[in-house]
């Protein structure tokens, strides 16, 4: 990194920021890690002053939904590998998840994780087990945790079947504001499931995970939180009935919000099959296994076409609140087994982006509900007060986008460890060329 | 010639065209069972292997017999799936097999797309000899060989399958062989057992009720029932089962007087068919066992027999 500037001047930049509902050319002023002026045409002095000739600035994206692997599991990500990837995709603060080993359950690995993230060049802020040890019995010691930086409570894919725990869970977390962020799932109807079930789990003799063991649980957590007047927020929705349920609370008055991932807004079931189904891929960058390629794996898993359809209106309609990862990094060799052996996730901190681009050029959205979704809204589900938006005052947190640079996704050039994507070979227009964290600029295409 | 393939996986892709070609080459093969010297120099010098991380007797054997009359040196590698137990990967253990140089690797694997995984890796021809409850393209084309013996493998004829279809690779094989050949296909399942998404598929007919399934059938082909699938509550009893489900002479007059009655293998006697029926007139479960000798030569040498 070069030496630390104390102000940087954007011009002609396009701003698209959903924080203060702006789209337009303004100039951007830095000044000492924060945004000290948003206007048409500034004129101040700094250290470094940067033409972007209608590039796009938007807020830096804030990932809901990440898995660093460390402590634990540092042969497929590490905390810095993770956050090299993140600021690479444009995202300037990643939550992490808590399933690395040990667990964070503790305001120990809390602090440890936050120790090895002071070189980081992305912000991390941890996410803590929601029971001890993710078992499901006994809650963690929340205040402790939220002393030493947790930002939010998960049992991810444990998920939390005892209800009276998910009660007081809820209940607790509420003293200090800080979210549940709910992995639904039903364990006994998801059972052995490997893909969605449906048409191509039925023709190929793969045990399908019924979209019925994501929406009981949904139900289930939209009940408890109706009950008890808290807030929740739903992790990865990938179903029409997962959409339905979310849209019937919110118009309730729930205080319920929920993500979607990149895999579920563009690949469905037909993927396992063949991972050229949609669109062909760069015929240098495909990959070899075309059918019952393991980067199709994961939970919960690609649906079904209609499923697709009605995340992407949920998305573009606000019942979902943001679009969030769930990077999930696994070495080479765990993937290149049996598709029934092969473990769940994907990769998508370097994808999402341009991904949520191309969901610009399909229409789906604007560009400011990109920033919506991306950055202002996931600030607010963390309640994090000074990101999300680069309004002045606000952290110097943005990523520079050229929107008309072609590309083609390439896992060997991915800053993570881990290459377990299904975007392999595609071609996407928009790319991140700038990402500036705390006013230093952190990665340079 | 119309199989010009490297690898035999499934039948779903197979082209009518390419069935018909298989089962006229194993038409010619049949009768080499019939000699005193059972064997023919086809596939002198060509090395098959036959990977199995499943317990099979008669899939294996069938292969080893049918490599053997065709003068192939087969060899048998019973890798149960405690390789992975063991800190092996399958790319690990195929890379090693190729590394010794076969010609044609015949592999049985309790997961989907095993032969898949193999086939884009190695050299060899890859022949699926059963993957999870996807494919068995071998028994399926066996069948066919069978059916064809007694009946025409044409539209107009119509095939009940009954019992697990769910996690049935013979079903699936079967399934899709016919509906290529524009046979009409019957399935009829316990629900538990019939999986979600099947009614979505083009050119399949779900009977609620074996006896609908059944009725006016030419050829009825019953599934093993795996009795420890009790446990995982798919069904109540085998007693329950084999009431509703198993096929007994009073069920199989509905179909056609002259249909016929097959099973894969092994039988569950008394619960999914009953002996007076396996044993009875209709049966031509032996035949299956025979002609799956000679269908294997003919994929075996269509396989190994070219380019060399």
């Amino acid at each position: 990194m070069s030496e630390k500037l104390s102000s940087i001047l954007l011009k002609n930049g396009r701003l698209i920021d959903a924080g203060q509902n702006l789209d337009g050319n303004f100039d951007i002023f830095l000044l000492n890690g924060k945004v000290a002026e948003v206007a048409p045409n500034l004129d101040v002095a700094a250290d470094q002053v940067v033409d972007l000739n209608g590039l796009w600035v938007l807020p830096g994206a804030i990932d809901l939904h990440v898995h660093l692997r460390e402590p634990g599991y540092e042969y497929k990500e590490t905390i810095l590998s993770g956050a090299r990837a993140a600021v690479a995709g444009g995202f300037t603060s990643i939550a992490c998840m808590a399933n690395t080993n040990p667990i964070n359950d503790s305001a120990a690995v809390t602090r440890f994780i936050l120790e090895q993230a002071r070189l980081a060049p992305a912000k991390v802020l941890p996410i803590a087990a929601i029971s001890q040890g993710m078992l499901g019995e006994v809650l963690v010691e929340m205040g402790d945790l939220v002393a030493a930086g947790a930002v939010a409570f998960s049992d991810d894919g444990k998920t939390v079947p005892n209800s009276k725990l998910l009660r007081h869970a809820l209940e607790y977390a509420s003293l200090f504001e800080k979210p549940l962020f709910c992995h639904c799932q039903d364990n006994a109807l998801f059972a052995d499931g490997v893909i969605h079930e449906g048409m191509i789990s039925a023709a190929h003799g793969l045990t399908g995970i019924p979209t019925l063991a994501e929406e009981v649980d949904i139900a289930r957590t939209i009940m408890l939180a109706e009950y008890l007047k808290v807030p929740v927020h739903i992790c990865h929705l990938s179903t029409r009935g997962g959409v339905e349920l979310v849209k019937a609370a919110k118009a309730r008055g729930v205080k319920v919000t929920a993500e979607a991932t990149p895999h579920h807004l563009f690949l469905d079931e037909r993927a396992v099959v063949d991972l050229e189904y949609r669109e062909p891929l760069d015929e240098n960058l495909k990959p070899s296994m075309l059918c019952y390629n393991t980067n199709t794996k994961m939970s919960p898993p690609l649906r079904a076409a209609e499923d697709v359809a009605a995340l992407r209106e949920a998305l573009a309609a606000g019942i979902i609140d943001a679009i969030a990862t769930d990077h999930a990094p696994h070495e080479a060799t765990e993937k290149a087994v049996e598709y029934g052996l092969a473990p769940f996730g994907v990769v998508g901190l370097e994808t999402a982006l341009s991904l949520a681009l191309r969901l610009v050029q399909e229409g789906v959205l604007t560009p400011l509900q990109v920033a919506a979704r991306m950055s202002c809204e996931p600030a607010a589900i963390l309640g994090l007060k000074d990101r999300g938006s680069l309004a002045p005052g606000m952290a110097a947190d943005l990523m520079i986008v050229d929107p008309e640079r072609e590309w083609a996704v390439d896992p060997d050039k991915f800053y993570s460890i881990a290459r377990n994507t299904p975007f392999a070979g595609w071609h996407l227009k928009g790319r991140v060329i700038k990402t500036i964290v705390d006013g230093q600029v952190v990665f340079s295409l | 010639m119309g199989f010009k393939r490297k690898d035999l996986l499934g039948t779903r892709d197979l082209l009518a065209v390419e069935i018909k070609s298989l089962l006229e080459s194993a038409e010619s093969f049949k009768e080499i069972a019939e000699r005193p010297l059972k064997k023919v120099p086809a596939l002198r010098g060509k090395t098959v292997v036959n990977l199995f991380f499943e317990p099979s007797t008669r899939t294996r054997t069938s292969f080893e017999i049918a490599a053997k009359r065709l003068s192939a040196d087969a060899v048998n590698m019973s890798a149960s799936t405690s390789s992975v137990v063991k800190g092996e990967s399958l790319i690990d253990t195929v890379d090693n097999i190729q590394a010794m140089a076969p010609d044609i690797v015949v592999i049985r694997h309790g997961h989907v797309g095993a032969a898949h995984l193999i086939a884009g890796r190695i050299g060899a021809s890859v022949v699926n000899a059963g993957d999870g409850a996807n494919e068995h393209p071998t028994q399926a084309l066996l069948d066919l060989l069978t059916i064809a013996e007694h009946k025409k493998l044409e539209p107009g004829l119509t095939v009940a399958i009954i019992g697990d279809i769910a996690h049935s690779r013979v079903a699936r094989s079967n399934i899709w062989a016919l509906i290529t050949l524009g046979v009409t296909v019957r399935v009829c399942a316990p629900p538990t057992m019939l999986p979600r998404g099947l009614e979505n598929i083009a050119g399949i007919q779900i009977c609620r009720r074996p006896e609908e399934a059944l009725d006016g059938a030419d050829v009825v082909m019953m599934l093993r029932i795996q009795l420890e699938r009790q446990d995982r509550l798919l069904f109540p009893s085998i007693r329950d089962y084999a009431r509703i489900f198993g096929l007994n002479r009073r069920r199989l007059n509905l179909a056609r007087p002259d249909a016929i009655v097959m099973h894969p293998g092994p039988m569950n006697r008394g619960v999914e068919i009953t002996s007076e029926v396996a044993d009875g007139e209709h049966a031509v479960i032996l035949n299956q066992v025979s002609n799956g000798v000679a269908l294997r030569m003919a994929v075996l040498f269509m396989l190994g027999g070219q380019g060399a």
